[in-house]
C-alpha cells in the first residue's frame, strides 16, 4: 500500500516536472503548425526580407522587414538608455547605498516590475507621448523614441535585479584585495568588480533586451503602429509584437494573414529562446 | 584627475540613475492615484459600462479578471508545486534536470503575445473551447507556471536538509517527509510566489487578447465557456479604441487595475516579512 | 546474539574512499564505541548501518551488511530505519512542539489515538530522562529547550519508534560536561533494552561507556576488542598512539 503510494507520487511529481519541457515544446509545435502554412504562398526569404506589410490587400503582401526593423529600432533605443542606467542602478544598490536606502530602492524596482504593462502604456500615452511631441517639435509623439523610453523603463527591473545579483555574488576578497592595494572604492568597482561580474551583467542585459523585444501592450499604445521601414527614432513604427496583438483580432482563422501572424510568433519565439539559452549559459558560467 | 574626485562624480551619477527610476515610478503611481481615486465610486465599481463605455462602471471587467486569475491559479498551482517538489526533492543532478530548468527559463522568457497565439491555436481552435474563460485561464496559467515553480522551489530548498534526514532516520518515507516536514515549512514561500503569480496574471493583456477578452459585454459569465471582459483589456480598449472616453473613467480603470495588482504584491510582501520574523532555524 | 554482521564493507563517495574493507560483528545489548580521528570513516560506517548514506550523492558500496540475518540492501529501508534509530551529532529538533517531535515517528508508522500516543511519548521521554523537565510544557516549541535537553529530546524521539539498535553519532560534541554526563547516563541505562553503537571523538567517553571499542584510521578498522583491553593492552601500536593522544 505504502510502496504503491510512494511510487505513484514519484511518477506524478516527475510528470509535473516534465510539464515545463512539454509546454515549451507544445508552444513551439503549435506555432509551427499554424505558422509554417504561410510558406506555401511566400518563401521564407521574401517573408523575412519583404519590404511591405499589407496583409489585407489583394493579394496580401507579407514582408515583415518593416516590423523587424521597427522592433530593432525601438529595442536599440531602449538598450541605449537602459543599459547604462540599469547597470548603474545595480552598482549603486549592490555596492554603495546604505542598508535603509538599499531596501527602499529595491522596493521601488519591485514596484515597477509589478505595474501591468497596459497601465504603463496608458500613462505613456497621456504623459510621455505629448512630452516627446513638444520637446522635439514632431507632428506626433507616437514614435519609436517614445517606445524606446518606455521600454527602457520597463526593462529596468530585469536588468537591475540580475546585475545586482551578479555583483553581490562576487567573493568579498576581490574587492578587499583591490582596496588593500590602495584603490578607491570606485576604482575597485570599475576595474575589479565589474570585470568579475561581467558574465552575470551580460546575462542581465540580454534578459533585459529579451523583455524589450517581447513587450507588447505598452509598445503598441505609444509607437504609432505604422508598418513602414523606419529611418529615424522620430517616426512612428510598428513592432513584431504589436503587429500580432493589433491584427490577430481581425484576421480570419485559416487565412494567409492568420498564418503570417503565427509565423511572426515563430520569429519571436526563436529570438526569445536564443536570448534565454545564451543568458542562462552566461549565468551558469559564473557559478 | 584626483581619484577621489572621480569617485565622488561617479557615485553621484549612480545615485542620480536610481533617483531617476524611483522618481518615475513614484510619478506613475502618484498620477494614477491622484487622477484615478476621484473616479472611484460605488457606482463605478458595481455598474456595467454604459453609452459605449463612455459612462457607467467596470463591474464586468473586475469580475472577469477575478475569474481568469482564479482559473489560472487553479491550473498552475498544483502543477507548479508538484514540479517544484520534483526539482527540489526528487531530481538528480543530470541532463534531464538541466533540461527542465532550461525549459522553465525559456517559458518565463516567451513574450506574452506569443502565449496569446499559443492559447488561440491550442485552446480556442484545436480544442474548440472558443474564446472563453477556460481558454484564457489555461493560457495565463501556463504563463505564470515558471514563476510559481521558481518561487516554490526556492521555498522548498530553503528548508534545512537536516530536517529531512531526521525524518527519514525515524523511518518516515520520502513522501511522508515531504508532506509533514518540508511542505509545512515552505508554505509561506509558496504562498508568496503564488500571490505574485496572481498579480502577474491579473495585469497581463496580450495573452487574453485572442483567448477570452470581450470588447464590450455587459453581462456576467454563465459558465467557463463564456467570454468575459477583463480589466487590462478594458483599459486598453477605452484608451485606444473608443474615442471621447472621459479621462476620469480611464484613470479610474487604471487605478482599479493597479490597486488590484499592488494589493496582491503587498500581501505577498507581508507574508514574506512575517515569515522572516517567525523563522525558527 | 549477533545483531549486525559486516563483511568486507567498502564505501566510496565519488573519488573519496571513505571506508576500506571493514569486517566485524555487533552483539545484542552491548555498547560498541567507535573511535578514531576525524575523517577516519567512522561516521560513514555508522550511517551505513541504517542506510543513511543512501541520501548522499555519488555513494557507492561493496561488501555486505546483515541486520539480524537479512542483507540491509534488500530490506525495506523504512523498516530498517525503524529498527535502527539514529541520534545525530548536533541536537536537531524538528520545527514542532516537544510532544509532536517525540510523536512524529510513531505517527508516521500509523499509531494514532491521543491516549496511545501520549503514553508512548511519556514513556520515551522518561527513558531519555527528560520527562520531569518537560512534562508541563509539552506543547512548547522544541527550540525553546537547552542544548542538552534538545539532545535528550532527540534520544526520546528515537526511542519512541521502539528501535532495537540506536546509533549515536558523536552525540555530545556540542554539549557541556554536565549535559554530556546526563546523556552518557541515559546511554548506559538504555543498554538493557537496546544495542547501542556510539561514534565518538572523545576517547575518555569511549572508556567510560563502551563494552567493546573499535578503532578506525583512514577508513580501515585497525582493531576491535573489549574496551579495557583496547585501553590497557592494544595489539596495534597506532591504537596505543591514538588513545594516548600522540595524534588526533
Amino acid at each position: 500500500m505504502r510502496k504503491l503510494r510512494e511510487f505513484i507520487i514519484e511518477k506524478l511529481v516527475l510528470l509535473c516536472g516534465l510539464a515545463s519541457i512539454f509546454f515549451v515544446v507544445l508552444i513551439f509545435l503549435f506555432l509551427l503548425r499554424e505558422g509554417l502554412a504561410v510558406f506555401k504562398t511566400i518563401s521564407p526569404s521574401a517573408f523575412l526580407a519583404g519590404k511591405s506589410w499589407y496583409p489585407i490587400s489583394e493579394p496580401p503582401q507579407l514582408g515583415i522587414l518593416p516590423l523587424i526593423l521597427g522592433s530593432l529600432v525601438v529595442t536599440f533605443g531602449a538598450a541605449l538608455i537602459s543599459i547604462p542606467i540599469g547597470v548603474g542602478c545595480a552598482i549603486y544598490i549592490a555596492e554603495i547605498a546604505p542598508k535603509r536606502l538599499k531596501e527602499i530602492l529595491k522596493a521601488g524596482i519591485e514596484l515597477l516590475a509589478a505595474i501591468p504593462s497596459v497601465v504603463l502604456g496608458f500613462i505613456g500615452m497621456v504623459t510621455l507621448v505629448p512630452f516627446v511631441k513638444t520637446v522635439f517639435h514632431l507632428p506626433t509623439g507616437l514614435t519609436a523614441l517614445s517606445g524606446s523610453i518606455m521600454l527602457a523603463f520597463m526593462a529596468m527591473p530585469t536588468i537591475v535585479s540580475i546585475a545586482e545579483d551578479a555583483l553581490y555574488s562576487i567573493p568579498k576578497t576581490y574587492k578587499e584585495g583591490a582596496l588593500a592595494m590602495g584603490a578607491t572604492h570606485w576604482q575597485a568597482i570599475w576595474r575589479v568588480m565589474l570585470r568579475a561580474a561581467s558574465s552575470g551583467i551580460l546575462a542581465a542585459i540580454m534578459l533585459g533586451i529579451g523583455r524589450v523585444i517581447g513587450e507588447t501592450m505598452a509598445v503598441m499604445m505609444i509607437t504609432g503602429n505604422a508598418a513602414v521601414i523606419p529611418h529615424s527614432l522620430f517616426v512612428p513604427v510598428r513592432t513584431l509584437t504589436a503587429t500580432i496583438a493589433a491584427e490577430m483580432g481581425e484576421a480570419v482563422i485559416g487565412s494567409e494573414h492568420y498564418f503570417a501572424l503565427f509565423a511572426i510568433g515563430i520569429v519571436l519565439f526563436v529570438i526569445s529562446f536564443a536570448i534565454n539559452v545564451t543568458a542562462d549559459l552566461f549565468l551558469h558560467k559564473r557559478q | 584627475m584626483n581619484p577621489y574626485r572621480t569617485q565622488r562624480i561617479a557615485f553621484f551619477l549612480l545615485f542620480m540613475a536610481n533617483a531617476l527610476i524611483l522618481l518615475l515610478v513614484g510619478f506613475v503611481v502618484v498620477v494614477i492615484v491622484q487622477k484615478g481615486l476621484p473616479a472611484i465610486t460605488w457606482q463605478f465599481l458595481s455598474d456595467v459600462p454604459r453609452q459605449g463605455m463612455r459612462a457607467g462602471g467596470i463591474f464586468p471587467a473586475i469580475v472577469g479578471t477575478l475569474y481568469l486569475v482564479a482559473g489560472a491559479i487553479v491550473f498552475a498551482l498544483p502543477i507548479g508545486l508538484l514540479a517544484a517538489i520534483y526539482l527540489s526533492e526528487y531530481a538528480k543532478d543530470n541532463l534531464l534536470t538541466r533540461l527542465i530548468k532550461l525549459a522553465i527559463v525559456n517559458l518565463a522568457g516567451v513574450p506574452s503575445v506569443v502565449y496569446g497565439l499559443f492559447g488561440l491555436a491550442l485552446f480556442v481552435v484545436f480544442f474548440k473551447f472558443g474564446a472563453s474563460i477556460l481558454s484564457g485561464s489555461l493560457t495565463l496559467g501556463i504563463m505564470i507556471l515558471p514563476l510559481i515553480i521558481t518561487a516554490s522551489r526556492e521555498a522548498l530548498e530553503s528548508v534545512p536538509q537536516s530536517f529531512r534526514e531526521v525524518s527519514l532516520s525515524l523511518g518516515a518515507s520520502k513522501w511522508q517527509t515531504i508532506r509533514h516536514i518540508v511542505l509545512p515549512n515552505a508554505i509561506p514561500g509558496i504562498l508568496t510566489g503564488t500571490i505574485l503569480g496572481l498579480g502577474r496574471a491579473a495585469g497581463e493583456t496580450a495573452p487574453i487578447l485572442f483567448t477570452v477578452a470581450a470588447f464590450y459585454l455587459p453581462l456576467l459569465p454563465g459558465s467557463i465557456f463564456d467570454q468575459v471582459m477583463a480589466l487590462p483589456y478594458h483599459l486598453y480598449v477605452i484608451s485606444t479604441q473608443v474615442p471621447n472616453v472621459d479621462e476620469k473613467i480611464r484613470y479610474g480603470t487604471a487605478f482599479v487595475l493597479l490597486a488590484l495588482v499592488l494589493f496582491m504584491n503587498l500581501i505577498a510582501i507581508i507574508i514574506r516579512y512575517k515569515f522572516r520574523m517567525k523563522k525558527k532555524w | 546474539m549477533v545483531i549486525f554482521k559486516i563483511d568486507d564493507l567498502d564505501i566510496r563517495f565519488g573519488s573519496v574512499h571513505a571506508v576500506r574493507g571493514v569486517s566485524m560483528e555487533v552483539l545484542a545489548h552491548e555498547i560498541l564505541t567507535v573511535i578514531g580521528p576525524s575523517n577516519s570513516g567512522k561516521t560513514t560506517f555508522l550511517r551505513m548501518l541504517n542506510r543513511m548514506n543512501d541520501l548522499q550523492p555519488n555513494f557507492k558500496m561493496s561488501g555486505t551488511v546483515e541486520f539480524e540475518g537479512d542483507n540491509i540492501r534488500k530490506m525495506n529501508v523504512e523498516i530498517l530505519r525503524r529498527k535502527v534509530g539514529t541520534v545525530f551529532a548536533l541536537p536537531l529538533p524538528l520545527p514542532l512542539s516537544i510532544f509532536d517531535n517525540v510523536a512524529y515517528g510513531p505517527r508516521m508508522h500509523g499509531l494514532h489515538g491521543r491516549g496511545k500516543l501520549a503514553e508512548r511519548v511519556e514513556e520515551a521521554l522518561r527513558r531519555a530522562y527528560l520527562w520531569e523537565e518537560v512534562k508541563d510544557r509539552l506543547q512548547e516549541s522544541a527550540f525553546k529547550l537547552s542544548g542538552g535537553q534538545q539532545q535528550r529530546l532527540c534520544i526520546a524521539r528515537t526511542l519512541a519508534v521502539e528501535p532495537e539498535v540506536i546509533l549515536f553519532d558523536e552525540p555530545c560534541s556540542g554539549l557541556d560536561p554536565i549535559s554530556t554526563a546526563k546523556v552518557e547516563d541515559a546511554m548506559v541505562k538504555l543498554k538493557q533494552q537496546y544495542t547501542l553503537i556510539l561514534v565518538t571523538n572523545n576517547v575518555k567517553q569511549a572508556a567510560r561507556v563502551g563494552d567493546r571499542t573499535a578503532f578506525f584510521l583512514s577508513g580501515e578498522m585497525i582493531e576491535i576488542d573489549k574496551t579495557d583491553k583496547i585501553f590497557t593492552a592494544p595489539r596495534d601500536g597506532r591504537t596505543d598512539d591514538y588513545i594516548r593522544g600522540r595524534f588526533g
